[in-house]
């Protein structure tokens, strides 16, 4: 789960991580409001949204007077922005921040991230800062700095050492603020079991403090009921609403711009039944992975899902039951045909757990519609072949 | 031979009297395996499935001399079930549980390997050694033993690759599902080798996913260390980046990870790599003449 800049502002503040003051809002005449409370005289006016680049998508603005933020908000505030990190349709701004005007001496990255390799959380830094950080990894790798950091004996002083060292800040006061900031940064990482922080900038001030410019976090989804502060920071309007419908039934649900949809059980079968169907030459509608509880209810709830999307010409059903019983899953299909109008071809292999019984259901239900797939392969060429045909 | 379990292997169940544990418990001592035990709190002295209930992993190892758990603990509970079972002195544990956080899989990971004790998952199908001992969720009658071993990311992957093997006519020796998670026990590097070891294991089937790097190594380890033919399919060539796919693993970003890059060091290091799942068995059936 993600969350907004503010969000991770206000988890910052808590935690003493310093950052510029700022307010978010929901119209123009609050961000003005917002604007006279910080006092100025300068102002940035934010883009919230699940995405970075925002700054080079005109999402993010200074203000030198109330007027202007009061245009720069009525013109940031309903924009639908695009970046290098939302899709072509970009994401609509519901939401903005206004925030204090920095003194910025310099632009330095800090993140917070799990190394797998590892098994442990990495604390990322380098002097570029402000830059997208992907391209600084793959033109200059030697600027950036990485710190594994052991969360058995957590963070240490020669961690900090090491970071104020290799970020080159040799003034004794800047050392112990940037050390500060970042053992601050390590707590709240483990504490709210965090995923990943990323500061991009993180600023060096005139007088030698550093701030936390922008902020993005996201956490672990397995980690949130145990988090509940965090839980209640997740905004749904950021998030795809067919998703989260999905997610309603146990359905595991990401629509992609093909023509085949798919029901499968298992992410990886789910998967290499989407490479299969484009090896053939299809192109899959959907990922969707019923999971390991599907019953009659949640492959009807799929089916309505898949349907929605008017590109699909076929469905193709592949299960393979291990937990999940092809039974279900054959009742569930019935189910569905009679609360939904579906109108384009059904392949259905289900292999398995119970799928003698669950042949002998579909047999007996006479659809029309219906091909059965023998395995994977024939399964995904049926389906390749009907939604040509239709 | 097998690696890993075989049908003399004692294994207790952490969270046996569980919903979960007790439907799996069954079909696990169904298809032999060879379970002495549980452990629930506060239940300890109580027969389930005929087994003993014990309050600790410790009494239950004293009692029973499992070297094997099986752990279906809540996920909020994962992490301190291992790291019981670590102290213990049980020797492979086997993670089922699904949503484990992955705070929790870092310190109990740390802690399992400290105390020597391995660990496959969490969020896995477990271990299977063919006709043998079942230690997971999956469908056990679909593997027939035979001289394949497998290894997977993917829990219905690992039964799609296991049923085209046995439908070619072969069998599996061991096969193993590692789970799709950021933190996970043993993975391609550690059971690369036991397979290699394994005088029954003739052939490999390897099954990955996009995310993570842990392909990449076992390509390098392959070409180092592996004689024995080996069969790999990449899920995920198709899947978009930037989105999770279920699998926490299964996470696409920048070049890092992708399939095609996956699939062309596995080449590079004398695999054969399939395009699609279809084509497991068929290839099996190739390399083994």
């Amino acid at each position: 789960m993600n969350i907004h800049e503010y969000q991770a502002k206000q988890i910052f503040a808590k935690y003493g991580v310093p950052t510029p003051k700022g307010i978010m809002v929901e119209s123009v005449d609050a961000a003005v409001e917002a604007a006279k409370e910080l006092g100025g005289p300068i102002w940035v006016v934010k883009a919230q949204i699940h995405a970075g680049g925002r700054g080079l998508g005109g999402g993010v603005k200074l203000a030198k007077s109330l007027e202007e933020v009061r245009e720069l908000a009525d013109e940031i505030l309903g924009m639908t922005l695009v970046t290098h990190q939302t899709d072509a349709a970009g994401k609509l701004v519901q939401k903005l921040y206004i925030e204090d005007g920095a003194d910025i001496q310099d632009e330095l990255y800090l993140s917070v991230v799990l190394d797998r390799k590892l098994e442990m959380p990495l604390i990322m830094a380098s002097t570029e800062g402000g830059m997208n950080i992907e391209d600084v990894a793959e033109n200059t790798p030697e600027k950036i700095i990485t710190i594994p950091v052991d969360p058995a004996i957590g963070f240490q002083g020669f961690h900090g050492r090491q970071l104020a060292f290799s970020l080159g800040i040799t003034d004794k006061a800047e050392q112990r603020n940037i050390i500060t900031f970042a053992q601050k940064l390590f707590k709240l990482y483990m504490e709210n079991d965090a995923e990943m922080i990323e500061i991009n900038p993180l600023v060096r001030t005139g007088a030698g403090e550093f701030l936390a410019l922008d902020g993005k976090m996201g956490f672990d989804n397995s980690a949130l009921g145990r988090q509940p502060e965090v839980s209640a920071m997740r905004d749904l309007t950021e998030e795809d609403a067919d998703e989260i419908e999905a997610a309603k039934y146990g359905l595991s649900y990401v629509a992609l711009d093909g023509e085949i949809g798919c029901m499968v059980n298992g992410a990886g079968l789910a998967m290499g039944t989407m490479d299969t169907i484009n090896h053939m030459g299809g192109t899959p509608a959907n990922f969707l992975d019923v999971g390991g509880s599907a019953n009659a209810e949640t492959v009807a709830k799929g089916f309505e899902i898949i349907l929605k999307n008017p590109k699909v010409k076929a469905i193709f059903v592949n299960i393979f039951g291990g937990i999940v019983r092809c039974d279900r899953i054959a009742n569930g299909i019935i189910e569905a045909t009679k609360i939904t109008d579906v109108n384009v071809p059904v392949i259905v292999r289900l292999d398995g757990t119970n799928a003698p019984e669950a042949a002998e259901i579909l047999k007996n239900a006479n659809i029309a519609n219906l091909i059965v797939g023998d395995d994977l392969g024939d399964g995904a060429a049926k389906a390749v072949e009907a939604a040509k045909g239709n | 031979m097998s690696i890993l379990v075989n049908k003399d292997s004692k294994v207790i169940v952490q969270g046996f009297t569980g919903k979960e544990g007790t439907f799996h418990s069954e079909q696990c001592i169904a298809y032999g395996t060879n379970i002495v035990g549980g452990v629930t709190p506060n239940k300890g002295g109580q027969l389930h499935l005929d087994k003993p209930v014990f309050n600790t992993v410790a009494e239950a190892v004293a009692t029973t001399g499992a070297t094997v758990s099986m752990i279906f603990v809540p996920p909020a509970f994962v992490g301190d079930a291992v790291m019981e079972a670590a102290e213990a002195g049980i020797e492979l544990a086997v993670i089922i549980t699904e949503g484990a956080p992955v705070k929790d899989m870092q310190m109990a990971k740390a802690h399992a390997t400290k105390h020597g004790m391995k660990t496959l998952g969490p969020n896995c199908p477990g271990v299977i050694t063919a006709e043998e001992c079942k230690i997971g969720i999956m469908p056990g009658m679909i593997f027939k033993k035979g001289n394949v071993g497998l290894i997977s990311k993917s829990g219905t992957l690992t039964y799609e690759g296991a049923n085209q093997v046995c439908n070619e006519g072969y069998g599996i020796t061991t096969a193993i599902g590692i789970g799709g998670d950021p933190i996970i026990g043993l993975s391609y590097k550690e059971i690369l080798p036991m397979f290699e070891a394994d005088p029954d294991t003739k052939a490999i089937v390897m099954i990955g996913e996009i995310g993570g790097d842990l392909e990449i190594q076992a390509a390098k380890l392959i070409k180092e260390q592996i004689t024995k033919p080996v069969v790999a399919f990449i899920a995920g060539q198709t899947a978009p980046k930037g989105k999770t796919m279920g699998h926490a693993g299964a996470i696409v970003s920048g070049s890092a990870g992708t399939a095609k890059e996956k699939m062309e060091a596995l080449e590079a290091a004398g695999v054969t790599v399939v395009v699609s799942p279809a084509d497991i068995g068929k290839a099996i059936a190739k390399v083994l003449g």
